[in-house]
Parts: structure tokens; C-alpha cells; sequence
């Protein structure tokens, strides 16, 4: 299987680690991954206040580079990338004569966006392309005892007409299947669905410290050794600023938050470095003892 | 079919002992709602169950309760869609506002949002003879707004509002929106600037919650985006909301991705000191891990195909 690859800004930026978990995991399970060099910013819905098609152009293009590439499928590792891309992607294809118009600014480049692209974020190509029967064969490290919050970041699930989820509804807990798959036990949580404040970290901090700690606190009080996500946007607020919101609540958490990758990869018994573990800033050296028990 | 309703009981006489969850399990036919089967278990089991409904046909606005968690207005809902076999239906009341009973909720809260926002035209200058002229065209951007009927579901559903109760809202700016953008109405400039103040505009997340859950298509949150850019056209662009879009768009022009490290000076000022040695302290621990993106302003790498990139702002952006 292979996919025109587009890692997003912030796993080549604040989460390195993403970004080399993925390519760690998608090695062990054959999925061969084909970056779109010099692709641009989807423009993360901020470029999209600016303009709308500006926004739409920028993604246009990404999906130009990938049929250049003889590609159908391209595979993100971030809910914010795959939400705005699935956006753009629906205009444009409900909409020929505008399709048509963003066309004519790709010309310059001598690039055409013909309408072929689907968009699926990693969570997406592991239950439904590579399956979780195939994913189980991989496991060799089960994650017994281990229990998992996921959360899914709001662009992944939002707006449900983009997202595919209407028809999906099943995307909805792909992380919880995925979480079985890999022997872990899913914890429930109220804010399992919701919105990490990520978008509003630098405009009002209290509000998005107020997002994390909340979050993060119910999850570990719904018993969560460690959360999930697959979006690095969630990361970057509900890992790297975990310490903020803790001291916003009076309250210690301390709850490791990990990339989707990253909780795969140490079920198929990479180690921590190659995951990039070591990595965080709450941090995992608790949660990797309990799995090594077993390793 | 089956329909069994867990439905949230609150009862104000009774308040120290909070709320607790009542099992019913009635017979109902196939295309029944979940008010349809609410009403019935009212009048054939226990009257003592308080709701709010009027039309039961997504017109009134006054049957929105959370169903399994979401926001919903329970007469557009139906037993099947919800319960295919027959499954347990979580029925509470709103979030984010006061219940009285049941599944009813205050809506003092609602109203004193949508109240805030001078929910009238406010025409300057002489009256004309006849009626205010407007045309059509200038009218088709206020169609979705004015679907709106004041059924709180977005206030239910808003991440924000649930951390923070002074923000205006999704259902007060959507209808912000509306007046902004009628012709007729004269004091655009003052409400925007009232808008652009905290807790207004700026302090929603996009979490496309709004957009969800309303059953009258006003996306609040995408009229939140047009508000926001009729502000930046309308030169108001000192605020951390607005810089922040400045500057990402800035430093994607630039180098074809995000200079993050910039975009976070940039947004609190270049000059506030206080936060930018705040952050300095996570800057050291996230270097001290090595993922610090060190190559930031001037330095930020540009990637391959920025010139290309560059080309398209520079045609696009207003
Ligand atoms: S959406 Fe976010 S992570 Fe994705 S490319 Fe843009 S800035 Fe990067
Ligand atoms: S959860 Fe937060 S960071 Fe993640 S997609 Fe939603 S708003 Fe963005
Ligand atoms: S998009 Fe904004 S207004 Fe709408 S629910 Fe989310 S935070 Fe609230
Ligand atoms: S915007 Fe939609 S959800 Fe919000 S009050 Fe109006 S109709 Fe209800
Ligand atoms: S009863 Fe009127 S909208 Fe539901």
C-alpha cells in the first residue's frame, strides 16, 4: 500500500516525534510513504478566516502534487490537516466551476487538481485499509492492563459532512477499537469528543488551560494511565502545557499523553527511543515500567 | 418497538440530593420521536416528569435537550435513529444552563446573551416615507442567520461556554452577524468594536461544535469567521486574535509552513515582556527534550516550492 505522505507543519516542528514514530510504525506494517515535497500549510482554519480561497488553493495544490505523483490516497498524521484538507477537498468537488477557477492559479506551476484525491488520517488507513485482524498480527508487546483515554481532536470529527462520518459514524471510535486491537483496555470520559482549547492557547490562555486540565484531570479520574490523540495540536496544548494547567487547577496530573504512533509502535515492540519517548514533557518513564513488565 | 429512556430527574425541592437517572420502558411505534415517547410516558406513566415542547416540528425551539450527550432539539429525533435496537436513550437536560426541573432549563442565560448584542436595526438619519429599501442581494448572506429559532442547542454544546460563562456565545453571534451584516442597520462600526472586545469574537475555538449540533444550518461558528474578518477589514487589527492571523499567514507566505515559535511573539506582542519571559520558561523545558524549532524568524527554513506559495498569497490575500 502506498500514500502521498503529508506530515503537517507541526510534526516536523514542535512534535519530531510524530513524525519519526510514524515512519518507525508504517515500516513494520508495509505501508510505504511517499512525502509530497513542498506542499504547503493547510492553512490549520487560521488562513481560511483570512480567505477562503486562498485556504482552498493551498490545499488544491497539495492535491495536485499528489496525482503528479500517480497517487490517490493521501495520509495525514494530524485531525487538524486531515479536517481542513476534507473542507477544502468538498468544496472543490462540489463545486466544478470553482474547482475550476482555483485551477487557473495553479497554472503558473503547471499544476491541475482533477478531482481524484481522498484524504485519510492514519487512524483511517489502519481500520480500514490495513484492518484491525492485520494490525493484531503485529502486536507482540499486548498492552494488557494498560488503560487509554482517547481523545480525538474536534477537525478529525467536525464538521460531520466533511468528515465522512454521516455515512462512517465508526470513525467516531477507531481509537477505541485500536486501542483493543493493541490489548489495551479504552477508558470513557466526558471529553473524549471535545475541543483540547489548542486554538485559543495564545489568545486566552486561562480559557484553554482551563480545556486541558479539565480533560486531562477527568481522564485520569476515569482510571487513564496515559491518553491518546492523533493530533499534534492536542498535543502540543494537552501535553506541553499540562504543567500550566495544573498549576491553574492546584491540582498535580501528570497524565503522559501519547501520539497515536507512538501507542501502535510500542505494542509492536519498538522501543522507546525509536518512538521518541523521551520526548515529552510530562513525563512516560511510569507508564514504560508498566508496560515493560510484560515486554 | 421498545423504547427505553433514561431520562436525568432534578427536582428543586428536593435539591440536596442532586440529580438522579429514572429507567422507562414504554411500547411506541416505529416513527416516533423521542418527544413523541417522552410525552407518552408523561401521560401514561408519570406526570411528574417536567419538558419543555410546543410544535413538535423543529419550529418553536423550545425541545432541545442533550441526547446521548448531544445537543438535539428531541422532536427532529427519532426513537429509531438514535436506538436501531432498541438500546438504552440517554435523555438530559442542556449543558451550560441552569435546569428547573427535569429537562427544563432557565433560558435567563440564553436571552441575556442575545440581548447584549442589540438584537434590533439601529438606522440612522432621516425615516423614509415608505419601508427601509434593501435588495435582494444584498438580504442572501442573512437567510442562514435568520433560520435561527433561539432553541440554545449551540449554547449547550459550545466548548468554551462550558470553561467560561462570560463569553458571548454561538447563538448570540450568529445573530451579532446578522445585524452586522444587514444594510439597513447604521451602527456597524460600534458593534463590531463591542465585538471585538474580550469574550467576544476572539474567544471561540472553532471546535465546530455549534455547527453540529444546530438543526436550522446557521453555523454559528462560521458566521464567528465572518465577524472576525469584517473586523480586520474594518482596520481593527491590535488585538492577539488578529495577529495571530496576521502572522501565521505571514510566516506561511514566507516559507510555505508554520514558524511556530514567531507566531506565538507575535500574537502576545512584540513588546509584552511579562508573557514572552513567562514562555521562555516552557521554551527551555521543550529545548531541554530537544524539540524546541530553533531555526525561527529569519532563520525559519524555507521548504521547497515556497516561492510558488509565496506567488499565491500575493494574488489572493486582501
Ligand atoms: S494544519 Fe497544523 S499541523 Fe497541519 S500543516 Fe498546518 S499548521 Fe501544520
Ligand atoms: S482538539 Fe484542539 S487542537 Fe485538536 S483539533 Fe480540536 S481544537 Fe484543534
Ligand atoms: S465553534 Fe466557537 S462558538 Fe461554536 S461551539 Fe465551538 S467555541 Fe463555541
Ligand atoms: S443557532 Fe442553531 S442551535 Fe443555536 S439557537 Fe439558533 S437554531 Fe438553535
Ligand atoms: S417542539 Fe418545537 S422545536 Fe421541538
Amino acid at each position: 500500500m502506498k500514500y502521498a505522505f503529508y506530515p503537517g507543519c507541526v510534526s516536523r516542528g514542535g512534535t519530531p516525534e510524530l513524525y519519526d514514530s510514524t515512519i518507525a510504525v508504517a515500516n513494520k506494517l508495509g505501508i510505504e510513504l511517499e512525502e509530497i515535497v513542498g506542499a504547503a500549510c493547510t492553512g490549520a482554519g487560521v488562513l481560511q478566516e483570512k480567505g477562503l480561497k486562498l485556504g482552498d488553493t493551498l490545499n488544491a495544490r497539495t492535491f495536485a502534487m499528489a496525482e503528479r505523483m500517480g497517487l490517490t490516497t493521501i495520509m495525514t498524521i494530524c485531525s487538524t490537516c486531515q479536517g481542513v484538507m476534507a473542507q477544502a477537498n468538498k468544496r472543490l468537488l462540489d463545486n466544478p466551476d470553482y474547482l475550476a477557477e482555483v485551477n487557473q492559479e495553479l497554472k503558473p506551476e503547471g499544476l491541475e487538481y482533477t478531482g481524484r484525491i481522498v484524504i485519510k488520517h492514519l487512524a483511517w488507513v489502519l481500520v480500514e485499509e490495513i484492518g484491525l485482524d492485520t494490525l493484531k498480527t503485529f502486536v507482540t508487546n499486548p498492552l494488557e492492563d494498560m488503560k487509554i483515554a482517547p481523545f480525538y481532536g474536534c477537525y478529525i470529527l467536525r464538521p460531520s459532512n466533511a468528515l465522512g462520518t454521516d455515512e462512517n459514524p465508526g470513525r467516531n471510535e477507531y481509537l477505541e477499537r485500536i486501542i483493543e486491537t493493541l490489548s489495551g483496555e479504552a477508558v470513557n470520559f466526558p471529553g473524549r469528543l471535545q475541543c483540547c482549547g489548542f486554538p485559543i492557547m495564545l489568545i486566552n490562555e486561562k480559557n484553554s488551560m482551563e480545556m486541558v486540565g479539565k480533560h486531562t484531570h477527568n481522564a485520569k479520574a476515569a482510571g487513564a494511565d496515559a491518553m491518546v490523540t492523533p493530533c499534534p495540536l492536542c498535543h502540543l496544548n494537552l501535553d506541553g502545557q499540562q504543567p500550566k494547567a495544573q498549576a491553574q487547577r492546584g491540582e498535580k496530573i501528570g497524565l503522559p499523553i501519547l501520539h497515536l504512533p507512538q501507542l501502535v509502535g510500542m505494542a509492536m515492540g519498538l522501543t522507546p527511543k525509536e518512538l521518541g519517548l523521551g520526548r515529552h514533557i510530562v513525563s512516560t518513564k511510569k507508564l514504560l515500567s508498566k508496560a515493560s513488565v510484560r515486554a | 418497538m421498545q423504547a427505553n429512556l433514561r431520562v436525568r430527574r432534578y427536582d428543586p425541592e428536593s435539591a440536596e440530593q442532586g440529580s438522579h437517572l429514572q429507567d422507562y420502558q414504554i411500547e411506541v411505534p416505529d416513527h416516533f420521536t423521542v418527544l413523541d415517547a417522552l410525552m407518552k410516558v408523561r401521560e401514561e406513566d408519570d406526570p411528574s416528569l417536567a419538558l419543555r415542547c410546543s410544535c413538535r416540528a423543529s419550529i418553536c425551539g423550545s425541545c432541545a435537550m442533550t441526547v446521548n450527550g448531544r445537543a438535539s432539539l428531541v422532536c427532529k429525533t427519532k426513537m429509531l435513529d438514535v436506538a436501531p435496537d432498541g438500546q438504552a436513550v440517554l435523555v438530559e437536560p442542556m449543558n451550560n444552563q441552569r435546569v428547573v426541573k427535569d429537562l427544563v432549563v432557565d433560558l435567563q442565560f440564553f436571552w441575556g446573551k442575545v440581548r447584549a448584542v442589540e438584537p434590533y436595526l439601529q438606522p440612522r438619519g432621516e425615516e423614509p416615507e415608505g419601508e427601509y429599501i434593501a435588495s435582494n442581494e444584498s438580504m442572501l448572506n442573512l437567510l442562514t442567520p435568520m433560520g435561527c429559532i433561539m432553541c440554545g442547542a449551540c449554547v449547550s454544546a459550545c466548548t468554551v461556554l462550558e470553561v467560561d460563562k462570560n463569553f458571548l456565545g454561538p447563538a448570540a453571534l450568529a445573530k451579532a452577524y446578522r445585524f452586522v451584516a444587514d444594510p439597513r442597520d447604521d451602527e456597524t462600526q460600534q458593534r463590531l468594536e463591542s465585538l471585538n472586545e474580550s469574550s467576544g469574537v476572539w474567544d471561540c475555538t472553532r471546535c465546530y461544535m455549534c455547527v453540529d449540533v444546530c438543526p436550522k444550518g446557521v453555523a454559528p461558528m462560521d458566521r464567528i469567521m465572518d465577524l472576525r474578518e469584517s473586523i480586520i477589514e474594518a482596520g481593527m487589527t491590535n488585538t492577539p486574535g488578529a495577529r495571530h492571523i496576521e502572522s501565521f499567514a505571514r510566516t506561511v507566505a514566507h516559507s510555505g509552513s508554520l514558524d511556530e515559535p514567531m507566531l506565538a511573539i507575535d500574537t502576545w506582542g512584540r513588546t509584552n515582556i511579562i508573557k514572552l519571559m513567562d514562555n521562555a520558561m516552557l521554551g527551555f523545558r521543550t529545548l531541554r527534550r530537544g524539540k524546541l524549532p530553533l531555526r525561527s524568524g529569519p532563520f525559519h527554513p524555507r521548504r521547497p516550492g515556497a516561492d510558488a506559495v509565496g506567488r499565491i498569497f500575493k494574488r489572493l490575500s486582501k
